[in-house]
């Protein structure tokens, strides 16, 4: 359970996009061991998702079973009792049928943690999931959070909250376009490192140089 | 009763190209409702528009090739078609433009290269035919087509329903769990394409696109689901298909524009009056959910 903390273009999201592998990166490699990056589940900061679109709440949860179903298969009774289930665990039984047009901002993203429930993978990628939610709905999903670090899931979360990283994440890396730290959260959410990044978001060079590839 | 016969089932009853025009509007109306429900979601509507003016160099072509043949005026269309989908949709993916801008720009070189071709060779009426099509005059053939087109369109559709829908309503979490996405992007143009050159016969380029287009945004009205939203657009097209059909005869219409005004009075209906989102609907004081 790590989380990924930093000013603003720091390359956090890069970062968590390199890893599901919808960027390449620019030089070195991306070592995911035998991992596919369809089983690494990830959580973008603002989803492409069109909320007004005519959809009910337990068909998104559903997508979360991909894995299983595939493209073409059919879901079975088991299927859309898991899907209920993962909708319970979030707080939203009873909203099965309605359309997702109908929820608030933080009843849409407890929607997609029911759908990374389902989507039962190994590794959780999270970017900034707490982002304008309310303290109630932030509490609720970290439960769901310490339950999957509970299963031994590897979860990589992008946060600003640094308390909330002090409270519940023993992990920490630190970037600041280049990595500060990475270790204990303790060891690494100090004063001088914190200083180190408010620097970085300072010095903007308006006539940077395109960066020759030095990165191992 | 008599009277109610004669007005609204003797004319297919006496007139076998009013009965071929019906047939072919029905089954229009299968292809087009569906494609249509998508391309409202994926707010592509005027993409479609754009795809039925690209059409017109390939059935000028083929128009000039071979005369007025079913054939080479069908073949030319799709390849014209295909063609502008897969540039401008290729533009809109790998480049900065975005999909609306790259399908402007290459229908527009299409349309002017069509309008061209049909100006060169050929007569005004000819132009007018292939613009507004001639539903009175469908034939077996063309029937045949258009059925196919439909059944290609109805099938297909099935088979990649969930990962298109998927990529209409959240395309980045497709892309994680590797579903293709661009693939089925493409797979549905072809369909936009085989059913507004299924229309173009029957209502011509210009208003083939009304069929797929107004009764989809309509039905957005009606239903809270794509499968839902999709018979709704397939019923009203019909309706529009027959009622169109039925005004042209007894007041004597073109049917192409007949077909579509009722579409559109069904769209007004809609948007007045539907369920969901409508006027009316936003008017009266909201229901609550519990919960």
């Amino acid at each position: 359970m790590t989380a990924v903390v930093g000013p603003n273009g720091s390359g956090k999201s890069t970062l968590l996009k390199g890893l599901t592998g919808i960027l390449h990166p620019l030089g070195g490699r991306i070592d995911r061991g035998n991992l596919k990056t369809s089983r690494i589940a990830y959580l973008p900061q603002a989803a492409e998702i069109d909320r007004s679109f005519p959809i009910t709440i337990l068909d998104v949860v559903s997508l979360g079973l991909w894995h299983h179903v595939g493209m073409f298969g059919g879901l079975k009774s088991k299927h859309w009792q898991q899907a209920r289930q993962a909708l319970g665990a979030v707080g939203l039984a009873g909203f099965e049928d309605r359309a997702i047009g109908n929820l608030s901002a933080g009843q849409f993203q407890r929607v997609l943690f029911a759908r990374l429930l389902l989507q039962d993978c190994p590794v959780i990628l999270l970017d900034e999931p707490f982002t304008a939610i309310d303290e109630r709905t932030t509490a609720d999903l970290l439960d769901v959070v310490r339950g999957w670090h509970a299963e031994k899931r590897t979860i990589i979360a992008v946060l600003h909250d640094l308390e909330q990283v002090q409270l519940f994440f023993p992990r920490t890396l630190m970037l600041a376009r280049e990595p500060i730290g990475w270790g204990d959260t303790a060891e690494i959410l100090t004063p001088e490192n914190l200083q180190l990044c408010r620097r970085m978001s300072e010095a903007w060079d308006e006539a940077a140089e395109v960066c020759l590839i030095s990165q191992p | 009763m008599m009277y109610l016969f004669n007005f609204f089932l003797a004319p297919f009853q006496d007139f076998a190209f009013m009965r071929h025009a019906l047939v072919a509007c029905l089954a229009l109306a299968l292809g087009c409702g569906p494609v249509g429900v998508l391309l409202v979601l994926k707010r592509m509507s005027l993409v479609g528009d754009a795809l039925s003016h690209a059409v017109l160099p390939g059935v000028a072509i083929g128009f000039l090739a071979s005369g007025l043949s079913l054939y080479a005026m069908t073949l030319g269309g799709i390849v014209a078609g295909l063609a502008v989908a897969l540039v401008a949709g290729a533009v809109a993916r790998f480049t900065l433009l975005k999909e609306d801008a790259s399908f402007a720009a290459v229908y527009l070189m299409s349309l002017a290269l069509g309008v061209l071709i049909v100006s060169l060779r050929g007569s005004n009426i000819d132009l007018i035919h292939i613009l507004f099509g001639t539903i009175l005059a469908v034939d077996d053939a063309d029937l045949v087509l258009v059925a196919s087109i439909s059944s290609i369109t109805l099938v297909t559709l099935s088979l990649i329903y969930r990962p298109l829908v998927v990529e209409c309503f959240d395309p980045g979490y497709l892309r994680s769990v590797g579903g293709w996405g661009t693939v089925m992007h493409f797979i549905f143009l072809v369909l936009v394409v085989l059913n507004l050159v299924a229309g173009f016969r029957a209502l011509g380029t210009l208003m083939a696109v009304g069929l797929m287009m107004v009764p989809a945004a309509s039905a957005r009205f009606w239903a809270r689901e794509v499968w839902s939203m999709a018979l709704v657009a397939v019923f009203i097209a019909m309706l529009s298909g027959y009622a169109g059909l039925i005004l042209s005869f007894h007041v004597n219409l073109p049917s192409g524009p007949a077909i579509i005004l009722t579409a559109g009075l069904c769209y007004i209906f809609s948007v007045m009056l539907g369920v969901h989102g409508s006027i009316y609907s936003r008017r009266k004081p909201g229901l609550h959910l519990g919960g």
